[in-house]
C-alpha cells in the first residue's frame, strides 16, 4: 500500500464517520406509516440519538430521503422532483411495505415499489413498521455510510 | 310521522318519477327514473320533506350482463333527523344524469369523482373534469370493464416497457 493509499483510506473514514452523524432527513410522507414516523422522531425512540433527527423541507438541505407511505403514479413526478433536487451525496431509504413494493396496493394507481423511479439504499418493510424496525434500518444505513467509498468532490474523476 | 307514511307522501309528491319502493335490510330505497333525478331532488329538498343535506353520491357498476350503472343517492334531512337513500340506473353505454350543483354545493367533487371513476356524465355540472386521477389517464378505473392491472404511469418506470 502506497502512503497515498493509507492517506485516502483514512480520510475515507473520517468523511463517512462525519456523514453518517450529520444526516439531515427529508420526510415523504404520504400515508398511514406517517404515525410511525413521527412515533420514531417523538421522545420514546428519539431517532436524533443517532444523528439524523435533522428534519429539513427543503429538498436542497437534505441528504436522506426518506420515502414514507403510499406513491401513486399521479404523485410519482413529485417524488423524482425532490430527489433530483437534492444534492449529492444522498441516500433514500424506504419505510414501509407500500414504498418497497406496492404494498396491499396492485391495481391502476399505485406505484409497485418506488425503486422504479429512484434508487433505493435501505429498505424497511412492514405494515406499518415498528419505529425499532425503522432505527434498525437506519443503523444499516449508517453502516453502510461508514463502509462506501466516498465522494470527495476535489478528487480526480477516472 | 312514520316512515311508511312519509314513503307513502314522497311517492304521491314525486308521482311518475318514481319508479318502485326496494328494501335494504329493512331500510327504504326510492328507485327514480335517471331523467327525473334532478326534479325529484329539488323537490325533496324543499319541506316538507326538508332533505337539506345531500350525503353522498356514489355509482356501482352492475357489469355482469347488465350494461348498466346504478347511482346511488343519500339524504339527510336535518329536522327530521331521518335518512333517505335513492337510486336510479342509466344504461353503461352512454349514461347521463342531470347534475344536483345547483342544489348542493358538495355535488361538484362528489360527481367529479363519479364521472372520473365510472364515465358518467352529469348535465349542467359547471366544470366536469377529472378529480382523482390526472388528465391524459384513460378509460374509467371503477368501470368493471377497465383492465385492474392496467396501470398508465406519468414518468416512465425502471424495468417495464
Amino acid at each position: 500500500m502506497s502512503g497515498f493509499d493509507f492517506v485516502a483510506t483514512r480520510l475515507d473514514t473520517a468523511i463517512g464517520w462525519g456523514r453518517k452523524f450529520s444526516l439531515f432527513h427529508y420526510p415523504f410522507v404520504t400515508a398511514c406509516c406517517g404515525m410511525e414516523y413521527m412515533s420514531t422522531a417523538c421522545a420514546h425512540f428519539d431517532i436524533d440519538r443517532f444523528g439524523a433527527g435533522l428534519t429539513r423541507f427543503s429538498p436542497r438541505q437534505a441528504d436522506l430521503l426518506l420515502v414514507v407511505g403510499t406513491i401513486t403514479h399521479k404523485l410519482a413526478p413529485v417524488l423524482r422532483t425532490v430527489y433530483d433536487q437534492m444534492l449529492e451525496p444522498k441516500w433514500v431509504i424506504a419505510f414501509g411495505a407500500c414504498t418497497v413494493s406496492g404494498g396491499i396496493y396492485r391495481n391502476y394507481a399505485v406505484v409497485q415499489g418506488i425503486d422504479k423511479i429512484i434508487p433505493v439504499d435501505v429498505y424497511i418493510p412492514g405494515c406499518p413498521p415498528r419505529p425499532e424496525t425503522v432505527l434498525d434500518g437506519l443503523l444499516k444505513l449508517q453502516d453502510r455510510i461508514q463502509r462506501q467509498k466516498q465522494d470527495w468532490r476535489w478528487a480526480r474523476k477516472p | 310521522m312514520g316512515p311508511e307514511t312519509l314513503i307513502g307522501e314522497i311517492r304521491a309528491r314525486l308521482g311518475p318519477a318514481v319508479e318502485g319502493v326496494a328494501d335494504s335490510f329493512g331500510d327504504p330505497v326510492l328507485v327514480l327514473r335517471a331523467a327525473d333525478v334532478r326534479p325529484a331532488l329539488a323537490a325533496l329538498r324543499e319541506p316538507p320533506f326538508d332533505y337539506a343535506v345531500l350525503l353522498d353520491l356514489t355509482c356501482v357498476d352492475y357489469a355482469a350482463g347488465e350494461g348498466r350503472f346504478e347511482l346511488v343517492y343519500h339524504l339527510y334531512s336535518l329536522s327530521r333527523n331521518v335518512r333517505l337513500r335513492l337510486k336510479a340506473s342509466v344504461p353503461a353505454a352512454d349514461p347521463a344524469v342531470g347534475s344536483l350543483v345547483g342544489l348542493w354545493k358538495n355535488a361538484e367533487w362528489l360527481e367529479r369523482e363519479v364521472f372520473d371513476m365510472f364515465g358518467v356524465r352529469f348535465e349542467g355540472h359547471p366544470y366536469l373534469r377529472r378529480l382523482l386521477t390526472y388528465e391524459g389517464f384513460e378509460g374509467h378505473p371503477l368501470r368493471k370493464s377497465y383492465p385492474w392491472r392496467l396501470e398508465q404511469p406519468r414518468i416512465p418506470m425502471k424495468g417495464e416497457g
